[in-house]
């Protein structure tokens, strides 16, 4: 993915952006080429892409505390399995995001801060708790589900280890909506109080995961140009459609229902869904969801804990070098 | 007390089908030892390979795009390089 290390062009961003260059730079990205690290590129792209990449890594390590709270106590070993191999996609996915978003020139440590002092934001969807093993089979199969309909658009980003971090998290992320749907089948072909479990994790998730896809399109603030640069080749309102559409046959298949009484289908197919409390989803980004001091706490804590294991990883490493110096010198 | 940035290294595999390594990505590791390990943790999760390389990122000089141009543009008009330019009547059959 390419490194800080050879990243010159932050220097060229603090003086004037030339207009040529700039339409230059438009020029590539019309013509489909991939923009890499080293290559010239205006402020406002690197920053757009460094406050994007970095809040989806922040996701993907946030997003493995509501899911990593069942694993001890998955029904059977081999759902244990699944979901413990679940978590450690999302992590590695958090680790291949944090690389590309560096090649941006903010260093790990900087993206890394600005998260656990609250700067930086993550998916509104981690703040919901996760209270019964149906909810690990619902995000499984709609928050993976909305997630892989947003990130396949990204493999073709105009940021080219941005594209190349969403390829190998898509190929992963097939698996995670698969196992979720099949903990949701097992759940409705199981008892009635298991069917039941299923329904009320679909009434508690559906609208939130609808909010996944950001605001309605009349007001969303990052999207013309992240259109323009070819960050973004879907409105939200799109995807949301395309979600929609997607998931409303898997959720009949099921024999659930969806929470929509309003819900009805077009001539041409489309589900239309009912207006989106659009105030919830204010309040979660504000921080006053259901789990987001819990979540924020999690990962503070994990942080400073984690302190000494890499203040003795660094002295470990310094004391080598050292040491191999002073051997090259007798 | 501040710790320092942790070293960044870049990652290489060669797969099973006998090709090269490739670049798959990039992590941080303090040092070699555990570059390499957690080079197997986060890039072969799924039997991606059968070797790991890690290199320092620092360790690597890379061509600068402003010079494109001048570094493969000499190639681009050698087209007498490729099997193609050459003909050979239909008659020969594959060659």
């Amino acid at each position: 993915m390419y490194t800080q290390a050879l990243n010159t062009a932050e220097a060229d961003d603090r003086g004037l952006e030339d207009a040529a260059r700039a339409a230059q730079f438009q020029a590539r990205i019309d013509a489909e080429e991939r923009i890499e690290p080293n290559d010239w590129m205006p402020a406002a792209y690197r920053k757009t892409l460094t406050r994007q990449i970095s809040q989806h890594a922040h996701s993907e390590i946030v997003g493995m505390l509501p899911e990593g709270n069942w694993i001890t106590r998955a029904p059977t070993l081999r759902r244990k399995a699944a979901l413990l191999a679940k978590v450690q996609d999302e992590c590695g996915h958090g680790l291949y995001l944090y690389a590309a978003a560096e090649t941006l020139g903010t260093s790990r440590e900087e993206l890394v801060d600005a998260m656990l002092a609250g700067k930086a934001k993550y998916s509104s969807i981690f703040n919901y708790p996760t209270l019964t093993w149906a909810d690990i089979g619902t995000i499984g199969w709609l928050v993976d589900g909305a997630a892989i309909m947003n990130q396949i658009p990204l493999c073709r980003c105009s940021y080219g280890p941005y594209a190349r971090a969403m390829i190998r998290v898509c190929k992963e992320e097939s698996f995670h909506q698969r196992q979720g749907y099949e903990i949701m089948l097992t759940l409705c072909r199981g008892s009635d109080e298991q069917k039941a479990m299923a329904q009320d994790a679909l009434n508690r998730w559906w609208w939130p995961v609808l909010m996944m896809f950001g605001p309605p399109d009349a007001t969303s603030q990052h999207s013309d140009t992240s259109t323009k640069w070819k960050i973004k080749r879907f409105s939200n309102d799109e995807l949301r459609q395309k979600f929609v559409d997607a998931t409303v046959p898997q959720a009949q298949y099921l024999g659930l229902t969806i929470p929509d009484p309003g819900m009805t289908q077009d001539a041409d197919g489309h589900w239309r869904y009912s207006e989106i409390d659009w105030t919830e989803f204010k309040q979660v980004l504000a921080g006053n969801g259901p789990c987001n001091r819990d979540r924020m706490a999690a990962r503070r804590k994990a942080h400073e804990e984690g302190t000494w294991v890499r203040e003795a990883a660094a002295a470990y490493a310094a004391k080598r070098a050292h040491r191999q110096t002073a051997q090259a010198a007798e | 007390m501040a710790t320092p940035n942790t070293p960044l290294w870049e990652v290489f595999i060669r797969s099973r089908n006998g090709l090269a390594h490739k670049h798959v990505g990039s992590l941080h590791a303090s040092d070699a030892t555990m570059a390499l390990q957690a080079a197997r943790d986060i890039y072969t999760r799924r039997g991606e390979g059968l070797s790991i390389w890690v290199v320092p990122s620092t360790a690597i000089t890379a061509s600068d795009p402003a010079d494109k141009g001048m570094m493969f543009e000499p190639a681009e008009s050698k087209i007498y390089r490729h099997p193609t330019f050459y003909e050979v009547p239909e008659e020969v059959g594959h060659m």
